[in-house]
């Protein structure tokens, strides 16, 4: 039975990585297929809105959308992109049942080994981007998250996997449900909030070279995502949701490393990072309350918050000594 | 969608928050300031917002070195065996403090400066915030319906009706109200989410309360650890520890009188499939006396499970093998027997270990050597050990004769073998003769006389002690900490407004509402709020109402 939940957990692994790739492709379709479209050229009430202040600007309407009338090209192009947040959807369903039966194989949560830390936090990510999807209409994002996804289950499967093995003695605590879900839920809003904010950068890009040449044709599909200010505020929206709750994690590991280990802050590696984590983008919220230091700074502090927590999980796990050794590699 | 059209946004809600409350500093002429002057521009310097982003990344950046650097605190073995690695090195890490990154000067000034900072921050934000706490909500601007949450209608109804209504449901609201009188009739003026500022100053005061608490932990508590071979027991007094670390407030006389014996010592090991050797449980049976004269109680101390007496915690956190040998010197006197702790070195347990036999004549016997858990031995007929778990123990040892050095005075390791006046016992022809052993077997040394017995092994574990007082103190810090980062994120302040006039014979009611920071849906309020004000028997009679474009 064991065996034959391990097994089916790596199927359902591999599945959800093919499907994210799809919905990978569909999104890649999604913004190719508007590339050439000038956003001036959106008429419908919808993209006005979608776009929102950037469209205010131009008013040329260009005709030389290729063979298709604009219309259509946006409907191939919106089609795509549903087919992709379907898929990712599918994705994410199907991961969910992958990360259940490797708990169920293991009869434990399934957080004990680096390729079970991957699975499950890479499900955060899709989780975390589909409730933004349906809260504040993210779907823009999709070509980038689907790309993460697609990534992180590839090294997965291929590098990380490793057979089912029981729980050290040192993880038999229900402050790993805790802690552990705590830190994947913020890793996960972490992710996306780094997603966003790589797409903020690139927005603000755009939007300064329009504002250098006011004539050119803004054509490419990141002129249909909503203004950088838009994609700030949920930028950070995101990350004041996660900053909290990884407080809250760090907090359970220390309450846990008190009951485990004798004290509740060591300066072991993985503390000594997640502190540093817990400081930058504690650093990023006040970047934005600076003078200076809002929109593309703050970006970049965000971005360097995400490294840090990535190094705190792909670094400290495979190179790093001290106690939360426990990645399986 | 609807998030994506607001006009206010957070940033800039909070950067004019934190202009007013960080004041924005000009480069000073230092030639032209008088020591006061200089005191207050550093001051301001010291407690601008830009000020404390720069020390959060030094803080951030100070602390990196700590992790990929081993620490005394934390692994003094690892320091140890670091030392030995980079001899050139290693003194000039020690000067700058790096094997004790997170007590340095550097690092501590960083975080004070950063406290002082904050302390500085968040003072003269206390005082505005008790002002703006007994504040008034703000009368209407004049024209309400410029802004984007609008409502307005007409009805029969007399003013001080509907301002009477309006006034109690903000009220049921929970919101701060206030009435204005305007032309021709009244504004009634309602603010919430005071909270939000109020979080914010929160969060900051409970960093301090965290540091507070952590300073007192670390200042009147210890920590220190002790290997215990089973059968052997652990009174809590200092010489038992093998390292102690006390606080700069700690009295050793404060040590809990309490010992325990340890009975047994059990590991159950993974013997099948991938995770074969990776260990399952430890179980530790050990027999407590909490003070002498009481009566001995047992305790199952396991990983996740401290023995706590009189607030001291025992942690198990380690463990090993101790072979136990016999050794009879040239005279054929018995000159040590007992177990001998040997140090794992890897997953498989196989152990390093050294026995020094002083009493030994005519010349002293030292061995070191390891020890094999379930012994095999690889394609090149290397010894390995195959299994963590004690299946097949085997030792194997190099002995020496002549002086162990322990008469120098200078303090020695336990796990070191100082070789500079002993010689190797060599078999025949001058070959290093390791001596292999299996549980009841003996070897004798050869020329020189004397002989090793392996009587068989047991166990030891590592136990940390500690005391961490008052750390309740900074639980609560971090939980009040969190309580107001929550508030100062999610909390949004919110004005409303809602004017009632009369109007030939009518009276306009129009209700406004404006949020001071983005995310929130001042629109659905009003609305919501609007259609609370209508009396209800007249909504469906009223074709006439007219709403305002949003």
């Amino acid at each position: 039975m064991t065996q034959a939940l391990a097994t089916f957990n790596n199927h359902a692994i591999v599945a959800a990585t093919v499907v994210y790739a799809l919905a990978l492709l569909a999104h890649a379709a999604e913004w190719a297929a508007a590339r050439q479209l000038p956003v001036d050229n959106t008429v419908g009430e919808r993209e006005l809105l979608r776009v929102g202040a950037a469209a205010g600007a131009g008013s040329s309407v260009a005709d030389d959308a290729g063979a298709d009338g604009p219309g259509e090209v946006l409907e191939r192009s919106d089609r795509f992109g549903r087919t992709g947040l379907a898929l990712t959807v599918l994705g994410a369903l199907i991961a969910a049942v992958g990360v259940v039966c490797r708990g169920l194989a293991a009869a434990r949560v399934p957080w004990g080994s680096m390729y079970e830390f991957a699975i499950t936090g890479s499900l955060a990510v899709a989780v975390a981007y589909l409730f933004l999807v349906r809260r504040y209409a993210v779907r823009w994002l999709g070509l980038l998250v689907t790309g993460f996804l697609v990534t992180v289950l590839g090294i997965a499967v291929l590098v990380l996997y490793r057979p089912v093995t029981p729980l050290v003695p040192a993880l038999h605590s229900y402050w790993l449900v805790i802690h552990v879900s705590a830190a994947a839920i913020a890793g996960g809003a972490f992710t996306v909030g780094a997603l966003v904010s790589v797409l903020y950068l690139a927005r603000i890009r755009l939007e300064a070279k329009a504002a250098a040449a006011p004539k050119a044709p803004r054509t490419g599909f990141l002129w249909r995502a909503p203004s950088a200010a838009a994609i700030d505020r949920i930028a950070y929206r995101v990350h004041a949701f996660a900053f909290p709750l990884w407080t809250f994690a760090v907090l359970c590991g220390a309450i846990w490393a008190q009951y485990a280990w004798g004290r509740f802050w060591g300066w072991d590696p993985k503390e000594v990072w997640a502190f540093i984590t817990w400081v930058v983008y504690a650093a990023y919220l006040h970047a934005r309350a600076t003078a200076g230091w809002q929109g593309r700074a703050a970006a970049y502090v965000a971005l360097l918050g995400y490294a840090t927590f990535l190094f705190n999980f792909v670094g400290i796990n495979l190179f790093g000594s001290g106690l939360h050794s426990y990645s399986g590699m | 969608m609807r998030q994506l059209s607001e006009t206010h946004l957070d940033a800039e809600a909070e950067a004019e928050a934190a202009t007013t409350a960080r004041p924005s500093t000009g480069p000073p002429l230092a030639s032209a300031l008088r020591p006061a002057e200089f005191a207050r521009w550093t001051w301001r310097q010291l407690t601008s917002m830009r000020t404390a982003l720069i020390l959060l990344f030094m803080l951030a950046l100070a602390a990196i070195p700590g992790s990929l650097i081993p620490q005394t605190a934390v692994d003094p073995s690892a320091v140890f065996a670091f030392r030995n690695r980079h001899p050139s090195l290693a003194p000039v890490l020690d000067r700058l403090g790096l094997f004790a990154v997170y007590t340095s000067v550097i690092f501590s000034a960083i975080y004070l400066l950063l406290m002082l900072s904050l302390v500085g921050c968040i003072v003269p934000r206390l005082r505005v915030y008790w002002r703006s706490a007994h504040a008034r909500p703000p009368n209407a601007p004049r024209n309400l319906s410029r802004l984007s949450a609008y409502r307005r209608w007409e009805t029969a109804e007399p003013t001080p009706v509907v301002v009477e209504r309006a006034a109690a449901l903000l009220r049921q609201q929970r919101r701060r109200t206030e009435l204005y009188p305007a032309a021709d009739g009244v504004v009634v003026s309602a603010e919430k989410g005071y909270l939000r500022e109020a979080g914010n100053l929160l969060f900051h005061l409970a960093l301090l309360v965290v540091l507070v608490g952590v300073a007192v932990t670390h200042l009147y508590g210890f920590k220190g650890s002790a290997s215990v071979i089973t059968g052997d027991g652990f009174s809590n007094t200092l010489i038992q520890y093998d390292d102690f670390s006390p606080g700069a407030r700690f009295q050793p006389s404060n040590l809990a009188p309490f010992s325990f014996t340890v009975k047994n010592f059990h590991v159950d090991w993974q013997r099948t499939g991938p995770g074969r050797g990776t260990p399952i449980k430890f179980d530790a049976q050990l027999s407590v006396t909490d003070r002498p004269g009481a009566t001995p109680y047992d305790y199952d101390l396991q990983v996740n499970s401290p023995l706590v007496v009189d607030g001291t915690s025992v942690f198990l956190v380690g463990h090993g093998y101790a072979p136990d040998v016999t050794v009879r010197d040239g005279a054929g006197n018995v000159a040590y027997s007992g177990p001998v702790i040997f140090l794992p070195q890897d997953g498989s347990f196989v152990s390093f270990g050294v026995i020094k036999v002083p009493d030994s004549v005519p010349t002293q016997l030292g061995f070191e050597g390891y020890f094999f858990p379930t012994g095999a031995l690889g394609p090149h007929s290397q010894p390995y050990s195959a299994f963590p778990g004690a299946d097949n123990p085997v030792l194997s040892l190099i002995g020496y004769r002549g002086n162990l050095g322990l008469d120098a005075g200078a303090p020695q390791s336990v796990f070191v073998l100082n070789k500079a006046r002993l010689h190797q016992i060599t078999g025949a022809g001058g070959r290093p003769r390791p001596l292999l052993l299996r549980p009841g077997q003996t070897r004798a040394l050869g020329n020189g006389g004397g002989s090793i017995r392996f009587n068989g092994y047991s166990q030891w574990v590592r136990l940390q002690i500690s005391r961490s007082p008052a750390k309740v103190v900074p639980l609560t810090g971090v939980l009040l900490a969190i309580g107001g980062l929550l508030g100062s994120l999610f909390i949004r302040p919110r004005r409303t407004w809602v004017r009632v006039r009369g109007e030939g014979g009518r009276t306009v009611v129009e209700v406004a509402g404006l949020d001071r920071v983005s995310g929130g849906d001042p629109a659905s309020h009003v609305a919501d709020l609007a259609s609370k004000l209508r009396p209800p028997e007249h909504r469906p009679l009223e074709p006439v109402l007219q709403e305002a474009q949003q």
